[in-house]
């Protein structure tokens, strides 16, 4: 909290989402609509966009805001997720920006990984399409707690209350079927500004949230909250005149308190936390996400890699995973070759034993193992790993249930992985 | 915000508990801090040699603090690092030596002018900005040591070039930047790995903002180079941007200097920075001041960035930071 010049600000923190939905959606204006009502835009910005826009002799384009680099002007297109900053009394929001054409699987993974919550934009006109269900299919499998279908260009349907219905029913029907939980729909026109920041006078059907209050509201109690904890040793030091070492690291899930008896993975030595440290001062305890060094009672080997757990609390060491791999690199899977799997701070050598089957993001359906994953696929994999890992369902923990594939040959990270 | 958090830093007994306790997720600084501290360790747990770039600029100068947080006791685990272009504000280079001293940590200083001698940077006009000639001298600063990591200040919300640019961003042997072929980066697991004469920037604050920073630097009360805050320093008008007139920059002809209080909202090469008009004495006042600004940082007070719509992009390609 502060109070700066008599002015009392709630902090609530972050909130990251994404958008998704093409360019023709509205999205690059839907953005712009909410850097430019929320005061983020400044005048210079403003400045420059009006210009291009009268050069094209056009209205002011609110898109034209986030214009990327030369070779997306130059060829139409844009080829990557973009992030973008705003905030408002509540919150400071974090948006990533994917495209949605090119590699929409790529970006939209890449988004997804990191977001508290999806806004899926629709065009009114063209209702629910197949690139709004495989955004959706994505969102879902990245396990983002909340989706927000906004329906756009309400404004040119006469601000219809009946086409936002249908396509609420559309939405719906299929969420049912894909087991998607927790949807909200808003009518919008980027264009006019109706429904984001303010309400505007042409939906006077609609009784529910803007979009702002929505982003303003939605929860971000993490789930990692009251996970088991997890507390992957980033770096180990020993300060000068020191007694003992110090053991850096992030509190990844759940929390930690002096006292605690813990196991140190993978030798899986029981002992106790004797400090939490932070530069500021010795803690009794560390919520979730504190970065702090811990003190062991006993000296055993603990570097960089191992894993802090609660004794009681333990993911089993697996070297044999199973696991839905998102490819991501020009160069195909190739199963005979030998790949680095970064888990948490952990790296190991990893064999693509076998693919169980592709998922068709489009059908939502399974198909036949292909021979290899290309850019774009997601297959589910069974790996094998040359040391183990200390993994924990995707589903129960999106930290120690990922990973990520890197080629040893480039050092490119080459596929996106969660633990099934 | 200061006073309050201060006052209970101090506490002891039940308050410690309290504090103790409360989440780095629960406000946005805390968020960001941590993030911030997660990246830091995992330059020096995935890298053999890195170095931090410190100009005593307020971006780096956050990052020197968040250093402190994720090291301390510890020594830091890499040198710190200033690309001197020979065109910096003397408050600054003081700021960045005084600061390097009192943390104990090595500084190293490779100079422009020193590029210039070796005949490694050609000017086409003695008097031109250096801030794109930096990146010769980084380039061969990290060439020379070795360096595998060099950890910056930027924020994407600087420019829209940066916008898209990963934490982790991987420079091939001639330091470039490649937009189009970035390694994708998701969860919080960064990849550093790198081959012979490559290298990675790593920006650990690339999620703040301006605003950030300035609240960042009120919660922990960081020093700053005096020339952030409101000075008298004559200037001329020169088309919408105040230049500082210094033995660099001279009037034109035509021009007519004026006393103004003002200050830099960033602090670069004295060629191309440029102040604005401000009462701000204080770093609450900055904030103030921050919130409400109608301009963006770069657009106010960075001559270079004004040249070409694409300048910063150009700049990153050829190894800028």
């Amino acid at each position: 909290m502060s109070a700066i010049e008599g002015v009392e600000v709630v902090d609530h923190g972050v909130l990251r989402f994404l958008t998704a939905g093409s360019v023709d959606d509205g999205k690059s204006t839907l953005i712009g609509r909410l850097l430019y009502d929320t005061k983020a835009i400044l005048a210079d910005q403003l400045a420059a966009i009006a210009r291009t826009s009268l050069r094209r002799g056009q209205a002011l384009d609110l898109s034209l805001l986030t214009d990327g680099l030369v070779a997306e002007r130059e060829q139409g297109i844009t080829i990557d997720v973009a992030y973008r900053y705003f905030a408002t009394g509540l919150r400071k929001f974090i948006i990533a920006d994917a495209p949605g054409h090119a590699q929409y699987t790529r970006n939209m993974v890449t988004a997804a990984s990191t977001a508290h919550l999806a806004i899926l934009l629709v065009d009114v006109r063209h209702g629910v399409v197949m690139q709004t269900r495989r955004h959706a299919t994505l969102a879902h499998l990245l396990g983002i707690p909340h989706l927000v279908v906004a329906v756009n260009k309400m404004d040119l349907i006469g601000y219809s209350a009946d086409a936002f219905a249908k396509i609420v029913d559309d939405f719906l029907g299929f969420a049912e079927r894909s087991g998607i939980a927790d949807v909200r729909f808003v009518p919008i026109s980027a264009l006019e500004g109706d429904m984001i920041v303010d309400r505007g006078d042409n939906l006077p059907w609609y009784e529910g949230p803007t979009l702002l209050q929505i982003l303003e509201t939605a929860e971000v109690a993490n789930m990692l909250e009251s996970a088991p904890f997890r507390f992957p040793v980033q770096y180990v030091a020993r300060p000068k005149g020191a007694r003992r070492r110090g053991y850096m690291g992030r509190v990844e899930s759940g929390s930690v308190a002096l006292g605690d008896v813990v196991t140190v993975l993978p030798r899986g030595l029981a002992t106790r936390v004797t400090a939490i440290r932070t530069f500021e001062r010795e803690q009794t305890s560390a919520a979730l996400h504190s970065a702090v060094t811990l003190e062991l009672e006993d000296e055993i080997d603990v570097s960089r890699g191992d894993m802090i757990v609660h004794r009681d609390q333990a993911p089993s060491p697996s070297r044999l995973l199973d696991a839905s791999l998102c490819w991501l690199d020009e160069t195909p899977l190739d199963p005979g070759r030998k790949y680095l799997l970064r888990h948490t701070t952990r790296e190991v050598r990893a064999r693509i034993d076998r693919i169980d089957h592709l998922w068709n993001v489009t059908t939502q359906q399974r198909e036949p193992a292909p021979a290899a994953l290309h850019m774009n696929d997601i297959g589910r994999v069974s790996i094998t790993l040359a040391q183990p890992v200390f993994a924990d369902r995707y589903v129960e923990n999106n930290v120690t249930g990922s990973f990520i594939v890197i080629d040893e040959a480039t050092n490119n990270t080459v596929a996106a992985g969660l633990m099934q | 915000m200061t006073e309050a958090l201060a006052a209970s830093e101090e506490t002891r007994g039940p308050e410690r508990t309290l504090r103790a306790r409360r989440a780095p997720d629960a406000d946005h600084l805390g968020w960001l801090e941590s993030e911030a501290i997660h990246i830091l360790r995992e330059v020096a747990g995935q890298c053999r040699n890195p170095a931090l770039l410190f100009s005593g600029g307020k971006d780096s100068l956050v990052l020197l603090r968040l250093a402190e947080k994720a090291f301390r006791p510890s020594a830091f685990p890499f040198p710190l690092l200033h690309i001197d272009t020979g065109h910096n504000f003397p408050e600054v280079t003081d700021f960045r030596d005084r600061r390097a001293a009192e943390l104990g940590e090595r500084l190293i200083v490779r100079s422009v002018e020193s590029s210039i001698a070796a005949g490694r940077v050609v000017l086409r006009d003695p008097a031109e900005s250096r801030n794109r000639h930096q990146s010769v001298t980084l380039l061969d600063a990290i060439a020379e040591f070795g360096f595998d990591a060099c950890i910056g200040g930027a924020r994407r919300d600087e420019e829209k070039a940066r916008a898209k640019e990963r934490v982790f961003s991987f420079r091939d042997s001639f330091g470039q930047w490649d937009p189009k072929s970035q390694r994708p980066e998701l969860w919080n697991l960064y990849n550093a790995r790198v081959g012979p004469g490559e290298h990675v920037r790593v920006f650990p604050i690339s999620n703040w903002t301006e605003l950030d920073i300035w609240q960042y630097i009120a919660r922990e009360r960081l020093e700053v180079p005096s020339i952030y805050l409101a000075h008298l320093r004559p200037v001329v008008r020169r088309g919408t941007a105040l230049v500082p007139v210094t033995e660099l920059t001279q009037p034109r002809d035509g021009e007519h200097v004026e006393k103004l209080s003002v200050r830099f909202r960033t602090v670069g090469d004295i060629t191309c920075t440029a102040p604005v008009a401000s009462r701000a004495t204080t770093i609450e006042a900055i904030i103030a001041e921050t919130a409400a600004a109608s301009i963006t940082e770069r657009g106010a007070t960075r001559l270079d960035d004004q040249t070409a719509e694409a300048a910063m992009e150009l700049r990153k390609k050829e190894g800028y930071f």
